[in-house]
């Protein structure tokens, strides 16, 4: 059982790694990564809202959304299949969850919030969180594996992130073409670690 | 105020959403690999695009500033059920295809970007006009991406084959990098150095 975890984590981690094989939350991941203190910021609310909002949205898929969710409430409600509701609740959970934990955060660790503020909303309308949501729902993960599978699509992001705001920083001592400089090079440097990345694809957990 | 022209031909080269605003980048990337998945995209796209900076822009007087992003999201995400729902019931193949990226339009950054900095302040009239030209920059980038990742990672445009492969016979051995992650990355990185050496104003400082 634990193993099964494991190779979950570390499936979302690096082979599955959501920033560089499929694309997601690139918005920001390309916006925030010109300095390593902000791309950690960044990163660790990601894992943070992460691990609470993909265990969140396999609560309300499996309790009020599938085919037959219902069923807890009364037997007539035993045949309703909301799926289609699926993209508006898991939005709305985002975006409530980011508020609360915002607020929660505000009132508890200010400290941790003063340095993760102003990343927490830009969250909401990250890629990476969504699609992390839809991909547990397209996989069937149950409540456990989702926990797991949200940590470490976080963790693999901010991994990311990290890796390619160092790699910018060093990029400034480097003559870059005129045209290529900042975005363009990103792009390129982003292909250079996903290629890296991909070395992990092989591997069977 | 610019002009209805300038709206909606600004965004194709000059302020390109991908290339400059850095908005809609996952889906440019993800849904590229044939030309058919991404002219769905940019259709989906361009259609939500227009729908929400119409309807935002009819309401932006009603919408109270501080839970604006959840009434923009709320909009965005209804829109996307439906183009969802209209893809899975017309064009089933190609829906499968894109998986979880029809639901990622609604944090497409152009979508929620275009809301905000657009439809917010401005009529109806010229924020269908802004959601046209956007959508069009957006499209010509993935027909763009698109067609060379095709072309070259698969020998074929539309499905056609264009180049044979050494598989069927004939001469092309296919770039297999192109279909890869990696590949998609390079192209843009490098559709973008092309571009700022064009218009040279476009190029970043550091």
């Amino acid at each position: 059982m634990l193993e099964h975890y494991l190779g979950l984590f570390l499936t979302a981690a690096f082979i599955e790694n959501l920033a560089l094989a499929f694309f997601l939350g690139m918005c920001s991941f390309l916006a925030v990564s010109k300095k390593v203190d902000t791309a950690v910021g960044l990163g660790s609310a990601v894992v943070f809202v992460l691990a609470i909002t993909v265990p969140m949205n396999n609560f309300i898929y499996n309790y009020l959304l599938r085919q037959g969710a219902l069923g807890w409430i009364s037997d007539s409600l035993g045949g309703e299949n909301l799926t289609f509701l699926g993209y508006l609740a898991y939005i709305g959970t985002i975006a409530a969850m980011v508020q609360i934990v915002e607020m929660a955060l505000d009132r508890y660790f200010p400290a941790l919030h003063a340095s993760l503020g102003i990343f927490l909303p830009l969250i909401a309308v990250n890629c990476a969180i969504l699609g992390a949501s839809l991909f547990m729902v397209e996989r069937d993960y149950t409540f456990g594996e989702s926990v797991v599978y949200g940590l470490g699509a976080g963790f693999g992001w901010a991994l990311a992130i990290v890796a390619l705001a160092s790699i910018r920083e060093r990029m400034r001592y480097s003559n870059v073409p005129d045209g290529l400089r900042g975005l363009g090079m990103a792009f390129i440097l982003t292909g250079l670690l996903a290629i890296g990345f991909m070395a992990f694809g092989g591997i069977q957990l | 105020m610019a002009s209805a022209r300038e709206t909606l031909l600004d965004p194709l080269v000059n302020n390109n959403p991908i290339a400059l605003q850095v908005l809609g980048i996952c889906s440019a990337l993800a849904v590229t690999t044939k030309m058919e998945v991404a002219v769905v995209m940019s259709v989906a796209v361009t259609a939500v695009l227009i729908l929400s900076n119409l309807s935002i822009s009819l309401i932006r007087n009603w919408i109270p500033s501080n839970i604006r992003i959840i009434v923009q999201l709320t909009i965005i995400a209804s829109l996307v059920i439906v183009t969802d729902q209209i893809l899975k019931a017309y064009f089933y193949d190609i829906a499968r295809q894109m998986t979880v990226f029809i639901g990622l339009i609604i944090t497409n950054c152009i979508i929620m970007g275009r809301a905000e900095a657009f439809a917010m302040q401005n009529g109806p009239g010229a924020s269908v006009v802004d959601a046209i030209g956007n959508g069009l920059g957006y499209s010509l980038i993935l027909m763009i991406v698109g067609f060379i990742r095709e072309l070259f990672g698969s020998g074929r445009v539309f499905g056609v084959p264009v180049l044979v492969t050494v598989s069927d016979g004939g001469w092309y051995v296919p770039n297999g990098l192109m279909v890869l992650s990696p590949g998609a990355f390079f192209i843009i990185g490098m559709l973008i150095w092309g571009l700022r050496t064009w218009k040279r104003d476009q190029m970043e400082a550091d």
